[in-house]
């Protein structure tokens, strides 16, 4: 299935919308696995 | 030191040996045809398709899998990683061979080696990117030449030479950084101008950032493979120091190499989604995309974070070939592959046997020159006379 978009504008709206969702969700996930990646490493020390 | 030889077998006719006087005599051969013959002797090359390993594997994966030269320089003298002190010099010494070497495949594509200098010093290209391309790749050379002559100096004894070059390290390694940022990224950017030859999920306005960012990885990546290899064959050549560090090397480059390459991934699909290409995902292409995105990608990255936590130096090497190996295939994918995809299947490239010749020559001149250094010069151990000089 594929969109027509009648104008750049559109198109640009509508691929624009998709990518910063996207880039929101990948924020979420990259801290995520920031999380799991560091997950078990030992505290740093602070003395 | 431990420079001890293993065993006193000293004759030449080893296995090893034999396999790479053949490989390198049939590769003597094809030059000479090359030379003498012309270009259309011994590939497949045609209009359509004016570039095809020679440029794939021996130019675009050599430069992207020489990048441990700068993310290991960078970690060491920039961010004061002490780490990675015994990972430094294989890692200079492989970088500077891999560019040399790049630009030594580079003559079998362009011929006429006396006028490799003219885009440099007589005629320049200013507007475009190979040119870009060229001017880095022959600065690069030249600061890798400089931050590998220590190793030699120690070698020769030449302590004056040593200690001219041994200031240079930070400036270097900063001019390193640079020069890579920039040609890394402009090999991707050579492709910009073809938006109509590539397949949509590989073309992207943001494919010069995705050539530099997996640069990173495969640097720090290649790292790793390398090392799996050295220890294989010059386990007697490493000291006491470059033992030691070895592991940590593995895991604080799995452990970044993770992050960098979820970044990465995520970036990918970016790419996709505002070019709004997603429909292509359900096709072949899009398979492959996927293969080499989620299996050579998001997979490896996985591995090396299970790694991490884990503190597993074993999977994090499984992963470093996964990761070299996905290097390998994007570069061929973007420039094979993806490249000409709409042609008809009789019109698509597919190398002559000689092209595949002159890479797996190119390759073994790199093991064999990489085997000689590291036997004669203190690469992976450190002169008795400079401890900790650098």
């Amino acid at each position: 299935m594929d969109t027509v978009f009648y104008s750049y504008h559109d198109f640009m709206l509508a691929t624009k919308t998709i990518t910063y969702v996207l880039m929101g969700l990948g924020l979420f996930g990259l801290l995520g696995f920031w999380l799991f990646l560091t997950g078990r490493d030992e505290p740093i020390r602070k003395y | 030191m431990n420079t001890h030889d293993n065993g006193a077998k000293n004759t030449l006719l080893t296995p090893g040996n034999v396999i790479t006087a053949i490989i390198l005599l049939v590769g003597l051969f094809i030059t000479v045809l090359r030379f003498t013959k012309g270009i259309g002797s011994v590939t497949a090359l045609d209009d359509n398709n004016p570039w095809g390993i020679w440029i794939s594997f021996d130019l675009l994966c050599g430069v992207v899998l020489a990048a441990g030269g700068y993310t290991t320089t960078s970690a060491y003298y920039l961010f004061g990683l002490k780490h990675f002190r015994s990972a430094v010099r294989p890692a200079i010494t492989s970088a500077f061979l891999g560019y040399a070497f790049v630009v030594f495949a580079l003559h079998y594509d362009v011929g006429q080696p006396w006028r490799l200098v003219y885009p440099i010093f007589v005629s320049q290209g200013t507007t475009s990117i190979l040119f870009e391309v060229g001017l880095c790749v022959f600065l690069y050379v030249t600061v890798l030449a400089i931050e590998f002559s220590p190793a030699v100096w120690e070698w020769l004894g030449i302590k004056k030479l040593r200690s001219l070059v041994l200031p240079l390290t930070i400036p270097l390694t900063i001019l390193g950084v640079i020069l890579s940022t920039m040609h890394q990224s402009s090999l991707g950017a050579l492709y910009l101008i073809a938006p109509s030859k590539m397949h949509p999920l590989w073309y992207s306005s943001f494919i010069p950032v995705f050539f530099f960012i997996s640069s990173m990885f495969a640097g720090m990546s290649m790292v790793i493979f390398e090392g799996i290899l050295a220890h294989k064959g010059l386990h007697g050549k490493m000291d006491a120091l470059h033992l030691k560090q070895a592991d940590g090397v593995v895991l604080a480059f799995g452990k970044a190499s993770a992050f960098v390459m979820m970044g990465y991934l995520f970036i990918r699909f970016y790419g996709v989604a505002m070019d709004n290409n997603f429909k292509y995902l359900f096709t072949g292409y899009g398979l492959w995309f996927l293969v080499e995105t989620i299996g050579f990608v998001a997979l490896p990255a996985f591995l090396y974070a299970m790694g991490a936590r884990e503190r597993n130096v074993s999977l994090m090497k499984i992963a470093a070939v996964i990761t070299v190996l996905g290097v390998v295939l994007n570069r061929f994918n973007v420039s094979q592959v993806a490249f000409n995809y709409q042609l008809d299947a009789s019109e698509r490239y597919f190398p002559h046997w000689m092209e595949i010749g002159v890479s797996v020559f190119v390759v073994t001149l790199i093991i064999t020159a990489y085997r000689f250094i590291c036997t004669k010069m203190p690469v992976m151990y450190e002169h008795p006379e400079y401890k900790d000089a650098h």
